[in-house]
């Protein structure tokens, strides 16, 4: 737990919010993941621009790679909407358990705007663990620096990996392309700490290699709806013989 | 008008397919702000198909990769994965060691492999 602390100023309580985010290890965390997905946006052929803008406005490292590569790839708008959507569904619980800690007396609606959308895995960790000793109304300036420091650490980093996706010599760059999928599967692996969850991964390896290798159409899609639907019901058939 | 769509078109593909289908669920949270347990069924079921999702990605990206990624032997990406998944194993489940001994055993297989 962080020692309590105090503000003088909404505006002191941003800054100290962006100066911890620039100081906390999710910094590595974010700069290491968006030089991948930046590099990985090159290889797609997104824009730099559109790239950075996808980072502000999705703000989630899994629908961003879903977006590129989806898009990148040639599926149908409709099926990459439904996969972003789909591993956006966590987004939901988390806004839920945050916003408790946020309000306060008098707080209005439109102030937790922007903290809503900020929403995210690095943000939230932290937020949890540090906004307890922020006085409550400081909270939501806090946060909004700390979500400023993280977004604006990601949408730089990726800038850094797009450039060098096109400038490092190709054993390099495939280098940097394989950044994204490793650090996924080694987070997710760690993540997943009940049966269903890694059930769910070795499921949607496989599934989602034989389906795309048959050029399934919507084999995202199929992949995420069935592999994980089929999971969660093995996962209710073994409870119920337990 | 038309070149002018032509430029605005990625942007409005980024807020119909990438923004808005993501978006949603923070404001469902913000509006509905009822707690959802984080055992309850639906979380579970859930979890599991974005798991699932996020598990097909990543064979994609490994598997059927695209651009500098694509000059390293298929077997090279696959072999330097399961180099990176034990080491994580065996690395008190760090994600660094994964990624890090991932890295390097695929620059190694690259280098003396590459097509």
């Amino acid at each position: 737990m962080a020692a309590p602390v105090s503000f003088d100023s909404d505006s002191a309580a941003f800054f100290s919010g962006v100066k911890s985010a620039w100081t906390s290890a999710f910094f590595l965390v974010l700069a290491g993941t968006y030089i991948g997905i930046g590099a990985l946006a090159h290889s797609f052929g997104v824009g730099a621009w559109w790239f950075a803008l996808s980072t502000v406005l999705v703000w989630a490292a899994p629908a961003q790679v879903i977006l590129i590569s989806a898009l990148g790839g040639g599926a149908p708008l409709l099926e990459v909407a439904l996969a972003v959507t789909l591993s956006a569904i966590r987004l939901f619980p988390m806004v839920v358990a945050l916003l408790p800690l946020l309000r306060g007396e008098g707080t209005r609606l439109r102030d937790l705007l922007l903290p809503t959308h900020f929403t995210s895995v690095s943000m939230w960790v932290e937020s949890l663990r540090l906004l307890p000793a922020v006085p409550r109304e400081r909270r939501i300036a806090y946060c909004n620096g700390l979500s400023v420091g993280y977004m604006s650490t990601a949408a730089g980093f990726g800038f850094v990996g797009y450039h060098l996706a096109a400038e490092l010599p190709p054993l390099l760059a495939g280098a940097l392309l394989f950044l994204t999928p490793m650090s996924f599967l080694m987070s997710t692996a760690r993540n997943a700490r009940l049966m269903v969850d890694r059930l769910a991964l070795v499921i949607g390896l496989v599934l989602g290699t034989v389906l795309a290798a048959k050029q399934v159409q919507f084999d995202l899609m199929w992949t995420g709806f069935g592999g994980g639907t089929f999971v969660y019901i093995v996962h209710r058939l073994r409870e119920a013989a337990a | 008008m038309s070149a002018a769509w032509n430029e605005l078109w990625p942007y409005f593909v980024l807020i119909m397919v990438g923004y808005l289908p993501n978006e949603i669920w923070r404001v469902l949270g913000l509006v509905l702000a009822r707690g959802l347990d984080e055992d309850s069924e639906v979380v579970v079921w859930s979890r599991a198909v974005a798991t699932a999702i996020l598990a097909g990605v990543i064979a994609k990206l490994i598997l059927f990769s695209t651009g500098a990624l694509d000059t390293i032997p298929l077997w090279v990406r696959v072999a330097a994965a399961v180099c990176g998944f034990l080491a994580f194993l065996a690395g008190k489940r760090s994600v660094f060691v994964g990624v890090a001994a991932g890295e390097i055993a695929l620059l190694i297989g690259g280098f003396l492999f590459a097509s």
